[in-house]
């Protein structure tokens, strides 16, 4: 044999292991036949336990939301950007806030100068949302809001935008984050401590169901501590923990589970093992149906229906070789699609460098539309129902997830494990297995952990930066704000918010609608609160 | 803020004492706690500060607690400002021998901007643990 043909023999190459596990840790049999599934044949979609789709119809009645994150420096530079996606077909805003929002500051804070406009769109009071939404009918468009903390402020200032727009608040339609214990597991934009912050999200989602019916007033969302290292078993079990913790609280002050569970609606990320992603979707939906049933007695199928909405990219994006990132967009969303999704945000191939470049943002939503429109995979409802594999590893991750729902409970329930911090190490723990599988090669990245060559590309192709002087025109526009509104009239109002909020049977949202009206800034009502609740103290446990 | 020692097989870095603080608004924190539980296992004495500090705060606690090096984590894009500002408090309080790292979301054409305020090393996510563990008990030679 000649020495080029040994040059170029197979095994010159070291070949990644190709495992026998899905992530989550549940070994997968090389042949799965019918006698091993629990449920071989999964029933009808939009019906009994849902695990094949909460609508009979599938995506033939309606597609899911096309819904991408955005949202940069100032008001007016982020509705440049949504006038360009809606013009591209995208069917829902999603809206991304700067730090400085999400924890409670105004842009004139020292802590905020350095932060504003940089993650995500300065809105530090009602005439900055009416300059986002300038031109938009928000009575024809959904609109999702990322925010935690302050997310009881700010759906008050979207109902208040909807009042300067003319239009009726029971027409509005979207999903406003306001999950917070999530915030104190992983994202951090915790601002009060955890009792009072989930009486301000009971407050939101009881006046969301009487005054803005078609809006989901809360999204639980696991998305943060999957990013953070979580296995998909432990994305979902910490997430429907913190569920019951919600349906808890709105019980506790006089909530009916046949109605506010209508609106609940939950958020997670999508990674790459396909068929484990498919499998936790239709193992979630079937284990929510069966709690909201019988342990809350919820009757209506609407209050036991579990909706989701998705993130693809994510941590699973890296930044070696990028441009493979829309690759893997593209299998996430296959499995957010197969398993049922009720809207999905496609991140762009540059998500580990930096906000989208408007080239980047483009290809994402039409990653969406290709999966939509001429992959076909939309046109039956649950195509992978019934497939042995599929069927099998449902029922393992519904046993997966259910066990470590009830190391939750067994140590006093999803409140407890984050006041102590337990649950916050386990995810630091986990993050930290995760890093030393993918350093060993254990868990294959293309291009980062195998694959790999010398010169390979990492940087994102088309440079996109937030205009630096965006900082400033947030500032001049905000202290023009200060200067021309009545203050005395902000003043009555924010005290009576401050009365307000000592008394934790009283709901909050009326006043904080009133404040938006005034003119009141973000900064402004979270201060107010400040002085009756306090401010978290982090448990840093390592 | 917490405190913690722990016994290593690995040493490279025992006797070293190391803050690992996230300046400003950003909240993720995973990578700092995964360099953190990785400094710990190489044998340093780690001090995590938590969320949302300011320069002058994570100045403060460097001297206080008398470290070698400060990690700061900044994942929010604003890097090149927070990490002057702790140059300039760390300075302020007669600090400057304290070896700085930054980690986080840094693209590649801040590195030298990095580099000339002072930062003896800029890890970002990709990197192995081993190698980021490597690059500071070189630094801290």
């Amino acid at each position: 044999m000649s020495a080029v043909v040994k040059e170029y023999a197979a095994e010159s190459v070291e070949l990644p292991p190709l495992g026998t596990a899905v992530p989550s840790g549940i070994e997968v049999p090389v042949v799965v036949t019918r006698d091993m599934c629990r449920n071989p044949d999964p029933g009808q979609p939009g019906e009994g336990s849902f695990t094949r789709g909460i609508f009979p119809d599938g995506y033939r009645g309606r597609l899911w939301t096309v819904r991408q994150y955005s949202g940069f420096g100032t008001a007016e530079d982020t509705n440049e950007r949504y006038r360009f996606l809606l013009d591209q077909g995208q069917t829902g805003l999603s809206v991304a806030l700067d730090l400085p929002t999400q924890c409670g500051l105004d842009p004139t804070d020292t802590m905020a100068r350095p932060e504003i406009g940089k993650v995500g769109v300065s809105l530090s009071n009602l005439s900055e949302m009416e300059i986002l939404f300038n031109g938009i009918d928000l009575s024809r468009i959904s609109t999702s809001f990322t925010i935690n903390g302050t997310a009881a402020i700010i759906l008050a200032m979207y109902v208040a935008c909807a009042d300067k727009q003319g239009v009726a608040r029971e027409k509005l339609t979207g999903t406003i984050q306001n999950d917070i214990l999530k915030e104190y597991v992983a994202r951090g934009t915790w601002i009060w401590p955890v009792r009072p912050s989930l009486r301000l999200i009971a407050d939101s989602i009881l006046f969301g169901n009487k005054v803005t019916p078609r809006f989901n007033p809360i999204s639980i969302a696991g998305a943060h501590v999957r990013d953070a290292g979580c296995t998909a078993a432990e994305e979902m079990a910490y997430t429907l923990a913190n569920g019951l913790a919600y349906v808890d609280e709105l019980i506790r002050r006089g909530g009916d589970a046949d109605r506010f569970a209508k609106r609940l609606s939950f958020f997670f990320y999508v990674h790459m093992d396909l068929f484990e992603e498919v499998a936790k979707f239709r193992a979630a939906r079937r284990i929510w149906a069966r709690i909201m049933k019988e342990r809350y007695g919820a009757t209506d199928p609407k209050a036991q229906m579990f909706r989701f909405g998705v993130v693809c990219g994510g941590s699973s994006l890296v930044a070696p070789q990028p441009y493979n990132n829309a690759v893997r967009v593209t299998v996430e969303t296959l499995a957010a699609v197969m398993g049922g999704a009720q809207s999905i945000f496609t991140c762009a191939y540059d998500e580990p460098f930096q906000i989208p470049s408007e080239f980047s943002a483009e290809l994402a939503l039409r990653t969406q539309q290709i999966v939509a429109y001429e992959s076909g995979v939309a046109r039956t409802v649950d195509p992978l129902g019934g497939s042995y594999y599929v069927e099998w590893l449902t029922d393992q991750m519904e046993d997966k997830i259910l066990a470590l729902m009830k190391e939750v409970e067994d140590y006093g329930g999803a409140v407890r494990a984050i006041e102590d911090g337990w649950l916050q190490l386990k995810v630091a723990r986990r993050a930290h297995q995760r890093k030393r599988d993918i350093d060993s090669g254990a868990f294959p990245i293309v291009g980062l952990n195998c694959f790999s060559r010398e010169g390979q590309q990492r940087t994102p192709g088309e440079v996109f930066h937030v205009d630096p002087k965006a900082s400033k025109r947030v500032l001049d526009k905000y202290q023009a704000l200060l200067d021309r509104r009545d203050n005395a009239a902000v003043g009555k109002a924010l005290e009576r918010l401050e009365q307000a909020s000592a008394d934790d049977q009283e709901n909050l949202m009326p006043h904080l609608v009133e404040c938006c009206h005034a003119y009141a800034t973000v900064g402004e009502m979270v201060q107010r609160l400040k002085h009756q609740w306090g401010e978290f103290q982090e448990p840093v446990r390592l | 803020m917490t405190t913690m020692t722990q016994a290593s097989p690995v040493s490279a870095l025992r006797g070293k004492r190391i803050l690992i603080a996230k300046p400003g608004l950003d909240g993720h924190d995973v990578g700092a706690k995964v360099i953190a539980l990785a400094l710990r296992d190489a044998g340093a004495d780690v001090i995590y500060t938590g969320l949302r500090k300011s320069p002058g705060y994570i100045a403060r606690v460097a001297v206080d607690e008398d470290v070698d090096a400060v990690g700061l984590s900044i994942l929010s894009g604003s890097h090149v400002e927070l990490v002057k500002e702790t140059f300039q408090q760390l300075a302020a309080m007669g600090a400057d021998d304290v070896a700085v790292f930054v980690g986080g979301t840094i693209p590649d054409e801040d590195r030298a901007a990095l580099q000339a305020i002072g930062v003896k090393g800029v890890f970002t996510s990709e990197m192995r643990l081993d190698d980021v563990i490597a690059a500071v008990v070189s630094a801290l030679k």
